[in-house]
């Protein structure tokens, strides 16, 4: 900056710095290019690793009938199970984020919020124990009246599983998993209602719930959409507590909720067959994982894109 | 009544408008409390299933509030009412399941919560005994390796965007930090793992593999962490730092950074705390081993969550001894967890600039 204006040629000292400012730069764009390198690399070398699966013999492949007869069953075990999450999980996480925004004692709200972050903390290990040891089991009568009452609707057909450790349970523990995160985006959606538009609905004499349908829901809307979608990213690759919670057989296709023959997802399928794998079996796992990483790619881009365009208009942020 | 005889006024009715609405008393909200217990019990009792329990609590509170209301107030005021109850029911049921793991992990873990837990690893231990020494070993080192690549590459990356990026190429680092926040850890696993088998082999695991993993999952953490902090330092602080000619990347080090210290180290931290407790990607990456390891770059290394997850799938004889193992394992991490976080908390409050 200053060199072009100085009189003569510029100072060593000032040729160091330049040089230090310079490399500083350099160093900053490496980093951005280095987490561009890597993204690459992990799309490359998952496709490099899916290749031999995806060409193999149908009759080499775990299964015997081909890579899609494999990966169907697996994939569909997995939007199945994101998707029953998500029914629970949206509607909670509103509640819970207008609990803590709206209702809450202004001075506990913070803390409450701590406490449900602390639900994101818990490793899916712990999540894993506790659904086998607590949470299956506390299911069981339920499930059991279920089956008993309610087994005309295809859902509850039953039998009804023993253990607990049925789809709905793992569901129901994948839904507690992304609540936080859920509750985190609403939350800070719901905060940013204009504080006006909220006393203007109060002076005319709303009551709160009035109050919350009139002016936050409506400005809201979008950052609901975008949270769920994450969360939604969040429950089709979590993997070590479906792969615990769930008693799962293979290649099973099924709506049934309450049974103990589910079918799996492919992330806890990857965890559960890796380590026991060699061969063309670790690539058939391997392109599962390509496939649930498309998905799961697809899912995080909508939910980037609906941000990016409220960002626009609302001019938050 | 009215003892004055100049203006005779007709004789005041007896009830009086309120200025105030009418409201249920504080009581009969105490009282459908204790009444939604007993339906709850009953419910329970009745049919045997805790769902039963708490969906008669819920409610045995929800209907006798809605209805008083609805007589005594207002349509509205009972709809107003309706809605509290349930978010304040959704805000319960959320944090039913974080007592019960914490109670729970706590009263399992703590029966193998003693010095040999922490001092023996599982050589030739089939039954009692044995410890997750090695498992704690290779968490520290796993997650040490990871947070030295991931943590300078973050904070760099970070900087660049919020310093430098402009244009299609900080447009896109942006997008792809975002795609790579929702990569699922299996996959960030499996990715490990291609990587390794086209340098090294198929059969190679090593606590390095695993750090590898992890850090595909902990740099976009980083980045946005101090990306947001970044963003947060005031224009003027840059802009008097260049007016008395300090360069671009002194004012970065010495200005913009130190002021958005305890944000970034928040974030840091934080970020540590969510790949510690990661299982799947180790299982693929680093493997499983009954020894300690004290080398990264070479042999299978337990991490404390893959401890855990096998205690519990291979627990052993008597399976007992096993699930012990993996719920103290499990109380292990969840201190380390809720420790972390505590002190990004403590750190992010004591640390952060004071607002004049």
């Amino acid at each position: 900056m200053s060199t072009a204006t100085a009189s003569g040629p510029p100072r060593l000292d000032q040729k160091i710095s330049h040089r230090a400012d310079k490399s500083f730069a350099t160093l900053a764009t490496a980093s951005g290019i280095f987490i561009l390198v890597t993204l690459a690399f992990v799309a490359i070398f998952l496709t490099a690793e899916s290749i031999p699966a995806l060409t193999a013999d149908t009759e080499e492949l775990p299964g015997g009938n081909g890579f899609w007869a494999y990966a169907g069953p697996l994939l569909f075990g997995t939007i199945w199970a994101s998707v029953l999450a998500m029914i629970v999980a949206v509607p909670l996480s509103i509640g819970i984020a207008l609990f803590i925004s709206h209702y809450a004692p202004r001075k506990l709200a913070e803390a409450l919020g701590y406490v449900i972050d602390l639900l994101a903390a818990i490793p899916s290990v712990v999540y894993g124990l506790w659904g086998i040891a607590v949470f299956a089991p506390a299911l069981v009568g339920f499930y059991q009246w279920l089956a008993e009452n309610l087994s005309f609707i295809p859902f509850f057909a039953g039998p009804a599983s023993s253990t607990g450790r049925t789809i709905l349970t793992a569901s129901l523990v994948l839904a507690i998993m992304i609540l936080p995160i859920m509750t985190a985006f609403n939350r800070s959606a719901f905060l940013q209602t204009p504080r006006l538009h909220e006393e203007a609905a109060l002076a005319l004499g709303a009551t709160r719930w009035e109050m919350i349908k009139m002016t936050v829901f409506p400005y809201a809307r979008s950052s609901i959409i975008a949270g769920s979608m994450l969360g939604l990213g969040r429950a089709l690759g979590e993997t070590m507590a479906v792969a615990m919670v769930l008693s799962t057989s293979g290649g099973l296709v099924t709506f049934n909720l309450i049974s103990s023959a589910n079918p799996s997802t492919i992330a806890a399928n990857i965890a559960l067959q890796f380590p026991e794998s060699s061969g063309l079996a670790i690539n058939a796992l391997v392109a599962t994982g390509l496939v649930l990483f498309i998905v799961t790619f697809g899912v995080n881009f909508i939910a980037r894109w609906i941000i990016g365009r409220r960002a626009e208009f609302s001019g938050a942020n | 009544m009215t003892t004055s005889t100049r203006f005779p006024v007709p004789a005041a009715p007896e009830r009086t408008i309120d200025v105030v609405q009418p409201s249920l008393p504080r009581a009969f909200t105490f009282g459908a409390m204790g009444f939604a217990l007993v339906v709850g019990v009953g419910a329970y009792l009745l049919l045997g299933n805790y769902v039963a329990g708490g969906v008669g609590v819920f409610l045995g509170y929800l209907i006798p509030v809605y209805v008083a209301s609805r007589v005594r107030e207002s349509k509205r005021r009972a709809t107003d009412r309706f809605w509290t109850i349930v978010m304040t029911a959704a805000f319960v049921i959320a944090v039913t399941p974080l007592i019960s793991l914490l109670v729970t992990v706590v009263m399992e873990g703590a029966a193998r919560f003693d010095v040999e837990f922490f001092t023996s690893d599982m050589r030739g231990v089939a039954g009692e005994g044995g410890g997750a020494l090695h498992a704690i070993i290779g968490t520290f080192m796993i997650t040490s390796l990871a947070a030295v690549i991931s943590i300078p590459v973050g904070i760099m990356t970070g900087v660049y965007l919020v310093e430098y990026g402009r244009g299609p190429l900080a447009r896109g680092v942006t997008f792809l930090v975002d795609v790579m926040t929702g990569i699922p850890s299996i996959v960030a696993g499996l990715f490990a793992f291609a990587l390794f088998a086209f340098l090294v082999g198929p059969q190679y695991r090593s606590g390095f593999m695993g750090a590898i993993a992890l850090t595909v999952l902990m740099i976009p953490t980083v980045v946005r962490a101090t990306e947001e902090m970044l963003k947060l330092v005031p224009n003027e602080l840059r802009e008097a730092s260049y007016a008395l000619g300090v360069q671009k990347w002194r004012t970065i080090t010495r200005v913009v950074i130190p002021t958005a210290l305890a944000g970034i180290v928040t974030g840091v931290v934080l970020a540590i705390a969510r790949v510690i407790g990661e299982t799947a990607p180790l299982l693929l990456a680093a493997g499983f081993t009954s020894t300690v390891n004290w080398n990264p770059f070479e042999g299978r290394m337990t991490a404390l969550p893959v401890y855990s997850y096998y205690q519990y799938v291979t627990p052993g004889f008597p399976p007992e001894t096993g699930f012990e193992r993996s719920w103290t394992a499990a109380l292990v991490l969840v201190i380390i967890v809720l420790g972390l976080n505590l002190f990004a908390r403590w750190v992010a409050v004591r640390f952060s600039p004071k607002k004049s």
